[in-house]
């Protein structure tokens, strides 16, 4: 029908031009996604995919578990679905073209499932349709049941051959689709999205590809990288990373919501794209002990806190075998501190730089005269790197009752600084 | 609602008893523990510290309650620490430092978003955190996410905010006393009235000798520091 005259029946019709490129994009998205499900996955471009099945009855807990599961992951993606399955590839399509969503077990129900179909379901030109209805064969069982000699010096050679591979007379192999060793995807938004919290409907999409696809490979990734374009401004890329290896859709959900709350978008996106790459192997009857669980709940707290705060606001701490002070600790990987054992008396508090303190007649002052404690430790270290310290260290009191540890530089002009406080 | 479900409720207590039943972890220090309600700093709740200034031993009075928690599986997360927390001596003071985890976040509102979520989250046995805001909704969600998360949430707050109501369920106050002393003062506790100050001792941990101060004499509160803001 011409838009003009579709445009006369319904005056407020919406035209969209049709994009094939995306149609085929999106039909290898899905057919990535369906890994998870069976590992013999094939294209029937433009409209269908292949999922061999036998084999995964028993592990998705029968063909009726397994259809749910495939049905609720494609509703949450988005797509509207017609499934079918059948013995052989070309019944599957055929009986998934017609309303009624079969499920043909044996090769002996076949003949009976597809006899009331319409021709149309083969997907032969149109012409030789026509000539077909021309002679009365209205249904595929009329087809069917013609002499097979009489159907080859009509239909030629090809359509008898389409026809037992039809009913699995002749075997049907079928290329395999091959999932990328990388998962690239985009998806355009329907309008100019300025919102940074309105992207997320879109990415969830494409995380739900992502960790579909995943699963299909038995692996995890530890990075994500998001990619937003705007119109005129260069793409704006955001990276979330997990601390363990993860396909955990609502981990890397909570992490992106966090991630886009502070973002502050410059221009409007346009399309949305999710990559990862570096594919961790990632087995998932491990991830369900118990330690495991407990583990993985507080890496999950790391990876929110960094999601929010940025990775350098989150860290450990390391007590390191070292006489100068100030090198004695560092930050580390949380959970992974070394914790080298000093035996003198040290603060609680360290100041990050030590503070040069005003002197009275010579005492040191921090709010007042600080009184000194006897004892004195002497440290003298570092003359190999060239940052060495001389120094005497006390422990010394103000008068509001605050104790601190300062010291006290052995050359030059011998300064007096704090350092840390005894909390 | 009858009587007796509302009696059961751990937010509500009868007055002239400490309640046995609070779950808390040992102080350390015997004499503070004995009027803490449960015999320590109480589990899945906030503890208020109030004191004022920084350097009188606030950190000291709960070192030994965290190094005990550090053997726990969980972390025992410090936001916003006004200072470097000082690996050496923490190391010192018996605390396994592949527990502590430290979170500097840029903006008070994300300091209190950490808190929130360290609580919350179930991972963490105690979070230490420095809040200069007087928010008393703030709050009472901190004091919600201890009791989800089971965790210990100790505040370090200025001693001047004494006197403003807060949501936590343990409240108590510091003043410095001579040497390694600590006057501690309970303003709030559960199951219990309020108590006069106890004197405690809180050694500077670290196989040295003890620490002997020259003769000392002025006490009391100080100005803050200029990190309180």
């Amino acid at each position: 029908m011409p838009v003009a005259a579709a445009r006369a029946l319904a005056h407020d019709l919406n035209v969209c031009s049709r994009n094939l490129q995306a149609e085929a994009d999106a039909l290898h998205s899905l057919a990535a996604w369906a890994y998870q499900f069976s590992s013999q996955v094939s294209l029937y471009p433009p409209f269908a995919l292949l999922l061999e099945v036998r084999r995964s009855l028993t592990l998705f807990g029968g063909y009726t578990a397994l259809l749910g599961r495939i049905r609720a992951g494609l509703r949450e993606l988005g797509y509207q679905t017609r499934m079918a399955a059948a013995p052989t590839p070309l019944a599957a399509v055929g009986l998934a073209c017609c309303e009624s969503e079969q499920h043909v077990e044996t090769p002996a129900a076949l003949l009976g499932a597809l006899a009331p179909l319409p021709l149309s379901v083969l997907d032969w030109e149109q012409s030789l349709l026509d000539r077909l209805h021309g002679v009365g064969v209205q249904r595929l069982g009329d087809l069917l049941c013609l002499p097979r000699d009489g159907l080859a010096r009509r239909l030629g050679p090809d359509r008898v051959l389409y026809l037992d591979r039809l009913l699995g007379r002749q075997p049907d192999p079928q290329a395999l689709y091959q999932p990328p060793p990388r998962f690239e995807r985009s998806l355009q938004l329907p309008g100019e999205v300025a919102q940074a919290g309105a992207l997320l409907f879109a990415l969830q999409r494409l995380i739900l590809e992502l960790c579909g696809w995943l699963q299909g490979q038995g692996a995890g990734v530890q990075e994500l990288e998001v990619r937003l374009w705007h119109r005129e401004q260069a793409i704006t890329r955001l990276s979330i990373g997990v601390q363990r290896n993860s396909r955990d859709a609502e981990q890397f959900l909570i992490l992106l919501r966090e991630r886009l709350q502070r973002l502050e978008l410059q221009q409007p996106v346009i399309e949305v794209g999710l990559c990862a790459e570096r594919l961790l192997p990632l087995d998932g009857q491990s991830l369900e002990l118990f330690d495991a669980a407990r583990e993985a709940r507080q890496v999950d707290l790391l990876d929110r806190l960094r999601a929010r705060l940025g990775s350098e606001a989150v860290r450990g701490l390391s007590a390191i075998a070292e006489h100068r002070p100030e090198y004695a600790w560092r930050y580390s990987e949380p959970g992974q501190g070394e914790q080298a054992v000093n035996g003198q008396q040290r603060p609680l508090w360290l100041l990050p730089v030590p503070r040069q303190l005003r002197t009275d007649h010579g005492w040191p002052c921090l709010q007042g005269r600080l009184k000194l404690q006897h004892s004195r430790e002497r440290i003298e270290s570092g003359w190999w790197d060239g940052q060495d310290i001389a120094r005497d260290y006390f422990i010394a009191e103000s008068a509001s009752g605050s104790r601190y540890w300062i010291y006290r530089e052995l050359d030059g002009e011998r300064r007096w600084f704090l350092q840390g406080l005894f909390e | 609602m009858n009587l007796d479900t509302v009696l059961q409720r751990a937010d509500v207590w009868r007055g002239g008893r400490l309640s046995a039943t609070a779950d808390a972890v040992a102080s350390g220090f015997a004499e503070l523990d004995t009027v803490l309600p449960g015999g320590g700093w109480p589990r899945g709740a906030l503890t208020e510290i109030l004191m004022p200034q920084h350097g009188i031993g606030a950190l000291r009075l709960l070192v030994p309650a965290l190094a005990r928690l550090s053997r726990d599986e969980r972390w025992i997360c410090w936001v916003a620490p006004p200072y470097i927390p000082y690996a050496p001596a923490l190391v010192g003071a018996g605390i396994d430092l592949s527990r502590v985890l430290l979170v500097h976040p840029g903006a008070q509102q994300d300091g209190l978003w950490a808190v929130e979520q360290s609580l919350r989250s179930g991972t963490c046995s105690a979070v230490l955190a420095w809040p200069t805001l007087d928010d008393r909704t703030a709050l009472r969600r901190l004091q919600l996410a201890a009791e989800a998360g089971d965790a210990l949430g100790f505040l370090f707050r200025p001693g001047r905010l004494a006197q403003r109501p807060s949501p936590a369920a343990l409240r108590i106050q510091l003043q410095p006393e001579p040497g390694n002393g600590l006057s501690v003062a309970i303003l709030k506790r559960r199951g219990g009235w309020a108590c006069g100050p106890i004197h405690l001792e809180v050694p500077v941990y670290g196989y040295g000798s003890a620490v002997a101060l020259h003769s000392h004499t002025a006490t009391g509160a100080g100005s803050f520091h200029a990190q309180w803001q």
